[in-house]
């Protein structure tokens, strides 16, 4: 599903993000990046939506080599994976429903359509009767939900998480883990970026740990 | 996911057209004050160029409306009697393509000269009269330029006419005049629709800013240019079509302004003249002409200002 080949990421400054990192994850796994911070876990994840560009090595989805989409294919490159920010990254003067509704109208969906799969969306998470709310109104957790209620309402086959327990308790995190295992277990290929050792390591999935760009542990399943 | 029919992505791009048409009215509206001022430098950027070309439309109509545009002078050779003078200006008089004659003669005009010039002790020393007879010729009908000339050669082949002069500086130093006031016009009409643009330019540049973590966020999620950009050339065309529909009322109220004086001004020169004003076609040609510039100036800010703004 997503393989990285020799991956290297050196930035202008001469800081090395990735070096020479080869690996493959399954379209149905789903897997945790660990590391410290500054280790690559970002990097990797930006790679796969476009947001970043490795300087050397290959990184494919599907077969296909990143490389070969230019600017005007990212777009819709994006619009097939899923993201879950640790900032949530919700519009604050937008509703709820707005919010998730954002990459069903960017892909063009019937407004019926995009109700039908906004509600469901927002039933998943739990947030069905918030539709209407502001998201300044809700907590952290909930803010956390709605964003991955966005990530996931366009039904993308891969669902990326940078830090998406990153400001919550134990409790509300395991949650959020726990949908996400959900989600995987519906066949999408889920990638979470995440430092929360204690949490993820009881959860029994494939562990990629990067230390200093390069990839230390879980290149096999 | 990006699996839609066609028919499905034409119905969903035009709801977009109306979801961000609409979004970017309200946002418009939201700031009643500081879109007004908007609408009004444009306005008034837009209704300078426009109310000068109004007024210059109106001189010209004036100006082709004036009776006998010319009127040529026949000096008569040196040593014709008065008697033979006044009888060659008859026999002018009576030709189909004249309209009024008049006779000076050259002591008429001795003492006209004396009068008017300043130039007496001058005179008084002269021991003969230097000037020459002269019969004004005015032609006849709606005479254009060209017949007026044509006249003019005929009367030069008169043997008595040592000289015919067709009196039309002032009517082309007018013409010229006005030529170089559409000039002006055009010119002071360029550099305000550039400023125009750069207003828009500025005023959608601020809209983007205040709206930087949305377009990321729409970035992020897969919106393309075309849509981060939709939103912002309809704010751009609102704030373009309000600024013409400003400049429209703008001259249309200093034209009811001037209203009254110019037909009494008309009334005293027994004128029946008067001013003609932008017309319901001339105000949606400013709104359109407005629009225009709005689209314009939003796209100069979006082209320059969105690609900066990438996810980080």
């Amino acid at each position: 599903m997503i393989s990285f080949d020799r991956v290297s990421k050196r930035y202008a400054e001469g800081h090395d993000a990735l070096r020479e990192v080869s690996v493959n994850i399954g379209s149905d796994e789903l897997v945790f990046i660990t590391g410290h911070s500054g280790a690559g876990k970002t990097t990797l994840l930006r790679m796969i939506m476009l947001m970043e560009r490795p300087s050397r090595g290959q990184v494919s989805i599907d077969g296909q080599n990143l490389a070969t989409i230019g600017p005007r294919g990212i777009p819709r490159h994006r619009r097939n994976i899923g993201v879950v920010f640790q900032n949530h990254r919700l519009l604050m003067d937008r509703t709820v429903y707005d919010n998730v509704a954002l990459p069903l109208i960017i892909a063009g969906y019937d407004h019926r359509e995009v109700g039908r799969r906004v509600r469901a969306a927002l039933d998943k998470v739990g947030l069905l009767n918030r539709e209407r709310a502001m998201p300044v109104t809700l907590s952290g957790g909930e803010q956390q939900r709605v964003g991955i209620a966005r990530a996931v309402v366009g039904k993308p086959k891969i669902l990326l998480a940078d830090e998406p327990t990153g400001n919550l308790d134990p409790a509300l995190s395991a949650e959020i883990m726990q949908l996400f295992e959900e989600f995987n277990q519906v066949g999408v290929t889920v990638l979470i970026a995440s430092h929360d050792l204690a949490l993820i390591s009881r959860l029994h999935h494939r562990i990629i740990t990067l230390r200093e760009g390069r990839l230390v542990a879980g290149s096999k399943t | 996911m990006s699996r839609t029919g066609l028919r499905d992505r034409y119905n969903a791009w035009v709801q977009h057209h109306r979801l961000s048409a609409a979004d970017s009215m309200l946002r418009v509206l939201d700031n009643p004050v500081s879109s007004a001022m908007t609408w009004l430098v444009i306005g008034i950027a837009l209704a300078l160029p426009t109310g000068l070309d109004v007024a210059l439309d109106n001189v010209s109509q004036l100006s082709a409306s004036w009776d006998s545009p010319a009127q040529i002078s026949l000096f008569l050779q040196d040593g014709i009697g008065d008697e033979r003078a006044r009888q060659l200006e008859q026999e002018l008089a009576a030709r189909p393509d004249v309209a009024q004659t008049r006779f000076v003669s050259r002591q008429e005009a001795l003492e006209e000269f004396r009068t008017l010039s300043g130039f007496a002790d001058v005179l008084a020393s002269l021991d003969q009269n230097p000037l020459p007879h002269l019969i004004l010729v005015s032609p006849a009908g709606s005479s254009s330029q060209g017949a007026a000339a044509a006249l003019r050669q005929e009367l030069q082949a008169y043997p008595d006419v040592a000289q015919a002069v067709l009196d039309m500086e002032w009517l082309q130093r007018l013409n010229s005049l006005m030529e170089l006031s559409r000039r002006l016009v055009l010119a002071v009409g360029g550099l305000l629709v550039v400023g125009v643009l750069l207003i828009l330019g500025n005023t959608i540049r601020l809209a983007i800013e205040s709206r930087r973590e949305e377009i990321v966020i729409i970035k992020l999620v897969g919106g393309s240019d075309a849509f981060v950009r939709r939103p912002f050339l309809y704010t751009g065309l609102w704030y373009g079509v309000g600024g013409g529909f400003f400049a429209a009322l703008l001259v249309a109220a200093s034209l009811w302004f001037l209203r009254q004086p110019v037909s009494e001004l008309a009334l005293l020169y027994q004128s029946e003249f008067r001013l003609r004003g932008l017309g319901i076609m001339g105000g949606l040609n400013l709104i359109i002409l407005g629009g225009l510039l709005g689209l314009a100036g939003a796209w100069l800010a979006v082209s320059r200002h969105l690609v900066e703004i990438q996810p980080r």
